[in-house]
């Protein structure tokens, strides 16, 4: 059970997060120059491989009980802001993830930036919106992957999960030559902070001394009972909502990634 | 420097704590919580988080959809 929802947990959260990295490169790419795009997706993907070597060690070296409560602690905290915004966009108090509208909007923003070379980078900017795209969706994922694998002690399958997500939206962009739209990202998103509340409310409270009734049993209560407790928040304030919600403004890539 | 520095820790605060900082407390607080009442009482605390979560979650989405004074 826990592997299972280990690999969901860590591939759902990857494929959310690749599928929005993709649009940026995508949009960086087609813009303006795909070899410094491409660059820019090397150099991320090699600051992230730095950033989980020197967290993965460190994470693992904090014994058991220290662990569970400081991952279980953050996984909480962390899960339930995706639920919150989850929760706000199915109930139409927030707008929801639009992939094809953030492509054009990243596209007219590419095309509108001047051109300026940096050492061997051609174009600079498409450089820099790679990198930040691929840096700030590759750290949640690195760091739902390491927190669930660390606890589990099953790091190397966290790592399976989140590289076959990778190379699946890799290959599907690559097959499309488009942003993946038709993903239904905003529903993986809902269960991606289900799963990372459940747990977190799971491992957390083992680390401050609980012993939960039914031992890991009571993981087959809490994810269905959270996802419920969700699905009711989301009727609830689905009757406050306003009329329509806005179309999403022009943003920035780290706005986009922080949403 | 000083702006560099500020800059991480306001990336990693975002990171982390998001747009209620309130949660990230009411989290704390039920883990302090069932710590010392599972060391200090024999009463059973498993129920402790859940209720919490049950508590911040609607709380913290309210927050977010009142409309702005």
């Amino acid at each position: 059970m826990s592997d299972t929802a280990l690999f969901a947990a860590v591939f759902l959260a990857c494929i959310v997060e690749a599928v929005e990295a993709l649009t940026i490169v995508l949009a960086a790419g087609t813009a303006r120059d795909w070899r410094s795009a491409l660059a820019g997706v090397l150099a991320g993907l090699v600051t992230l491989a730095v950033i989980i070597a020197a967290l993965g060690p460190a994470i693992s070296s904090i014994p058991m009980g220290g662990l569970r409560l400081f991952v279980g602690g953050v996984l909480l905290v962390f899960g339930l802001q995706w639920l919150r915004k989850a929760i706000l966009r199915a109930s139409g108090h927030k707008a929801l993830h639009d992939e094809a509208q953030i492509y054009q909007t990243e596209l007219a923003m590419a095309e509108r930036a001047t051109t300026v070379r940096r050492g061997s980078v051609a174009d600079w900017y498409a450089f820099t919106l790679s990198f930040k795209g691929v840096v700030l969706e590759g750290l949640e994922v690195a760091f739902i992957a390491l927190t669930f694998g660390s606890n589990q002690h099953n790091i190397p399958l966290a790592a399976i999960a989140a590289a076959s997500a990778v190379v699946l939206v890799t290959a599907l962009g690559l097959a499309l030559k488009a942003p993946l739209a038709g993903v239904p990202e905003n529903s993986m998103k809902f269960v991606v902070g289900i799963m990372l509340t459940s747990f977190g409310i799971f491992w957390g409270a083992e680390g401050a001394g609980v012993v939960w009734p039914g031992s890991d049993a009571a993981l087959l209560v809490l994810i269905p009972a959270t996802g419920l407790y969700a699905l009711a928040l989301v009727s609830l304030f689905r009757r406050h909502a306003p009329v329509r919600v806005a179309p999403v403004p022009a943003r920035t890539v780290e706005e986009v990634s922080a949403s | 420097m000083t702006a560099k520095l500020r800059a991480f820790g306001a990336f990693w605060y975002d990171f982390i704590i998001g747009d209620d900082w309130r949660v990230a407390l009411g989290v704390a607080l039920a883990f302090v919580a069932t710590f010392a009442i599972g060391r200090w009482t024999s009463v059973p605390t498993w129920w402790i988080v859940p209720s919490a979560v049950a508590v911040l979650l609607p709380t913290s989405i309210r927050r977010a959809t009142r409309p702005s004074r």
